[in-house]
């Protein structure tokens, strides 16, 4: 097996990737950086993303209403030392950005321009028209090109985490193109590699968000933090599940009933407000749990509208007229024009909620830096603490960026006089790999077909671990999940070829998947209490006597996994009511 | 609720694997799908229910990750953005992007794009450096309306495979790239447009280009590259004018 020798490896080359991968760059040129990504930068996530990016710019706004918004809305799971490092580095990175030519809308004196967004109090979203994700990937990856000492590794899939000595030293991956297995052995690896959204059969997130990254720390004895808490976007497309970002009800836009009611008001999120003139932090523009746990009751109440795609709410933008519809939300409206043929000018749009984000992952801390030595984290795989129990919609593109850069700079510290690397017990390490790989493809008792199983995986993680859990229905997901892990080691490939071999990278990222949907089914069933985005039938009420701490699971092979508590820190607000009344001062 | 309208799907597949084949062949599937589904939900089914050994890329399945590119009937289209009631009735013939060296499949080699976008420097190179503790640069929005629609490329390569002249002379840049240099060079905070130059402003570069416009028509994200190089020649000729024909001009 070809080794690769570097100083640090990244795995994934989305906006954390990368981002760090610039900063390792700047900060010493004399690094040897490779960045290892199974698809080519561009075509990362990231680039999904609409809505904006939040930083404290405006003189009415300030660093400690950010602090609140971010902590209130995470429903005080958020680990307070963290929300306050990045509440102060946000702006700096936003600026960065623009210097490094991000396409910022405009004042009209030239200064970056802000949007409303939902569960903050001031206008703090930078945007660029609705494709924000977009540009930000693209300056990234565009600003990476000068850098001749970042090496990229294109459509390499990262398959183990090497470890000896008690830290992290590399990763094995497989040259896509050529089916060929290489070991890259590196002082420092940073995990970049996204969410996992694709466990859920009804999501937002790309073909390739499947957890690879968050499986392979926690498989190497990285625990997985408050993985429990997946984020519902309220408003998906019905059939596709494509966002429609959250920037169209902080331009107006109003969410009704099948009677034409809007029922946040219903929902502690009222009074109601004129149409057309969104008020921050209430309404339409309250934080996303609530939004998408009110449509659960709508469809309850059976106030839902039926559609050729299921029940759904409206999402009516009509009044926003067609200038304003083309000039900041151009992306929806062709959206919606060709994947339901709805023209949001003229009609409004059918919509409902959908899988969207982890507010968990790979634990880390304010540092960036995961329990396992040389091991780092950042973006939507780790979970850093910033987002606790519920993420407000314009943290996370942020949050790879302050994130992304503090994993590189810890990174450069980690390596400094580090003791010499046993490259023969790494070479032990990635041989475990190929004996995997290689017993994949000789296998020829298996009896489960790789579909088959992503498909009951997926009908069981919408089944049971949705907006609103149970006891009864989580044990049967904890059950079903631990039963497909089981059968997982029963998959036949019917490819066994080596160029491209999609047929194996699918059930890999299935066995990734299978990996993440135990943590979080295992997390849900533990947390006996309702908190942001993990809400339960049987436990109504947020229990801070018990429950205000981050559940840690940790890996134990085919076994279940253990489950262990960590506190939150609290530094100065202690935890209070969520207020979404449109009274609050 | 009303039922959704099915349709009767014929896909011709081109298949190659280096593994085991000796030259590309056709591979026809047939399935029934909603009439509103894309040619990628059709392939994603054959992959899933018919067919595990077909490759192809895709991610965000919005147009917008630029991975799902291929000839559709011929023509360069992003899978997830081609409709299957536009082809009712018909075989809808699938192949990889035109003028890439195919890997497997519908799956091409997208070096060569990779290096070309690289070449063209499509970074700031700033006027004037100032830190971030001054704050942004100042764009008024009609200074960003002049490169924004630039900036939109998805790097698709529909633009490649549609370009006739990338298809005879593949030293040429192309479309996107040319065009990314363009929306830097049309940027209120760069000055690299003359670094940009000595790539942009040669035979590989927009003198190349025939402006046939095809790149225009196959752009599912409205770039127009066409415009892009017309304007980059028009601006190479005006600093030939300037170097060549007005004294002092190239001080």
């Amino acid at each position: 097996m070809d080794t690769i020798s570097t100083d640090v490896a990244i795995i994934g080359a989305g906006g954390a990737g990368l981002r760090a991968a610039i900063a390792l760059a700047e900060t010493d040129p004399t690094l040897r950086i490779a960045l290892i990504s199974k698809v080519y930068p561009m075509r990362s996530h990231t680039c999904a993303a609409e809505g904006g990016a939040a930083g404290v710019i405006k003189p009415d706004d300030s660093f400690d209403m950010h602090f609140d918004d971010t902590v209130g809305g995470g429903d005080w799971l958020s680990d307070q030392d963290c929300v306050e490092y990045f509440i102060h580095e946000a702006p700096k990175e936003l600026l960065q950005l623009e210097h490094w030519g991000c396409p910022w809308n405009r004042e009209a004196d030239g200064s970056v321009a802000v949007r409303p967004f939902g569960g903050m109090k001031k206008q703090r979203t930078w945007f660029a028209a609705d494709k924000s994700g977009f540009h930000i990937l693209h300056t990234l990856f565009q600003t990476s090109l000068q850098f001749p000492s970042i090496t990229r590794y294109d459509e390499y899939y990262a398959l183990d985490l090497l470890v000896d000595d008690g830290r992290c030293q590399g990763v094995t991956a497989m040259e896509m193109r050529s089916g060929q297995l290489r070991q890259f052995h590196a002082k420092a690896v940073i995990i970049a590699g996204g969410g996992a959204g694709r466990m859920f059969p009804f999501s937002t997130n790309g073909a390739i968000k499947t957890g690879d990254g968050m499986a392979m720390a926690y498989r190497a004895g990285a625990p997985l933090k408050d993985m429990e808490f997946v984020q519902y976007h309220p408003t998906g497309l019905p059939n596709t599940g494509s966002l429609l970002t959250e920037a169209c009800r902080g331009e107006g836009g109003i969410l009704v009933n099948k009677n034409g009611r809007r029922y946040l008001q219903d929902y502690g999120m009222g009074p109601e407000t004129p149409v057309g003139k969104p008020q921050l932090k209430t309404m339409e523009l309250g934080p996303r749990d609530r939004v998408s746990q009110a449509y659960w009751h709508e469809l309850q109440k059976g106030n839902t509208v039926s559609t050729k795609w299921g029940d759904c709410v409206l999402l009516d933008m009509r009044h926003l007229g067609e200038k304003k519809i083309n000039e900041r939300l151009p992306l929806v409206r062709e959206l919606c024009a060709s994947y339901l043929q709805v023209d949001i000018v003229k009609d409004p749009v059918p919509i409902r909620p959908v899988v969207h984000y982890m507010m968990g992952g790979i634990s880390t801390n304010t540092k960036a830096a995961t329990p396992l030595p040389g091991l780092f984290a950042a973006g939507e795989c780790a979970c850093v603490s910033l987002n606790g129990a519920n993420r407000l919609g314009s943290n996370s593109l942020v949050e790879l960026l302050v994130f992304g850069r503090r994993a590189a700079l810890s990174a450069i510290e980690h390596i400094q006089g580090l003791p010499a690397s046993n490259a023969a017990a790494l070479n032990t390490r990635a041989e475990e790999t190929q004996s995997r790989i290689n017993e994949l493809f000789s296998r020829i008792d298996g009896t489960e077909s790789m579909s088959a199983l992503r498909k009951e995986m997926m009908d069981t993680m919408e089944k049971n671990v949705g907006i609103y859990r149970t006891e009864e229905g989580l044990q049967e997901g904890v059950s079903k999940i631990h039963e497909l892990r089981q059968r997982y080691r029963n998959i036949i490939l019917t490819d066994k070829t080596s160029v491209f071999n999609t047929d194996l990278f699918q059930a890999l990222e299935l066995g990734s998947m299978l990996d993440c949907a135990e943590a979080v089914t295992v997390g849900a069933l533990a947390r006996k209490e309702s908190r942001g985005a993990h809400q339960r039938l049987d436990y109504v009420e947020r229990d801070d006597k018990k429950f205000l701490c981050h559940t840690m699971v940790y890996h134990q092979g085919l076994d279940v996994p253990r489950v262990d508590y960590l506190d939150v820190v609290i530094t100065k607000s202690p935890p209070g009511v969520r207020d979404y009344s449109g009274d609050h001062k | 609720m009303t039922p959704m309208k099915e349709l009767r799907v014929q896909l011709e597949v081109l298949r190659y694997n280096p593994d085991t084949d000796t030259e590309a062949h056709f591979q026809r599937y047939e399935l029934t799908c909603p009439e509103e589904w894309v040619v990628l939900d059709a392939l994603n089914t054959v992959k899933a229910e018919i067919d595990p050994t077909l490759n192809y890329r895709w991610s965000c399945h919005m147009a917008v990750c630029g991975s799902c590119g291929m000839m559709i009937n011929g023509t360069p289209k992003l899978s997830c953005h081609t409709f299957l009631r536009d082809y009712e009735g018909t075989v809808i013939r699938v192949e990889p992007l035109a003028h890439f060296p195919i890997e497997r499949d519908l799956v091409t080699a997208p070096d060569d794009f990779m290096e070309k976008l690289k070449r063209v420097k499509p970074y700031i190179i700033p006027k004037e450096k100032k830190p971030i503790s001054e704050g942004e640069y100042k764009q008024t929005p009609a200074q960003l309306m002049k490169f924004r629609q630039y900036s939109m490329c998805i790097n698709c390569m529909l633009c490649y495979a549609a370009c006739p002249e990338y298809g005879l002379t593949p030293s040429f840049i192309g479309p996107a790239a040319l065009t990314l240099a363009h929306r830097y060079n049309l940027d209120s905070r760069d000055g690299g447009r003359k670094e940009r130059q000595e790539v942009v402003a040669t035979h590989e570069g927009v003198w190349e280009c025939t402006f046939v416009g095809a790149c225009s028509e196959a752009c599912p994200a409205h770039v127009d590259p066409a415009s892009a190089l017309q304007q980059m020649k028009i601006t190479s000729s005006i600093d030939w004018i300037v170097e060549h024909l007005i004294p002092g001009g190239n001080k």
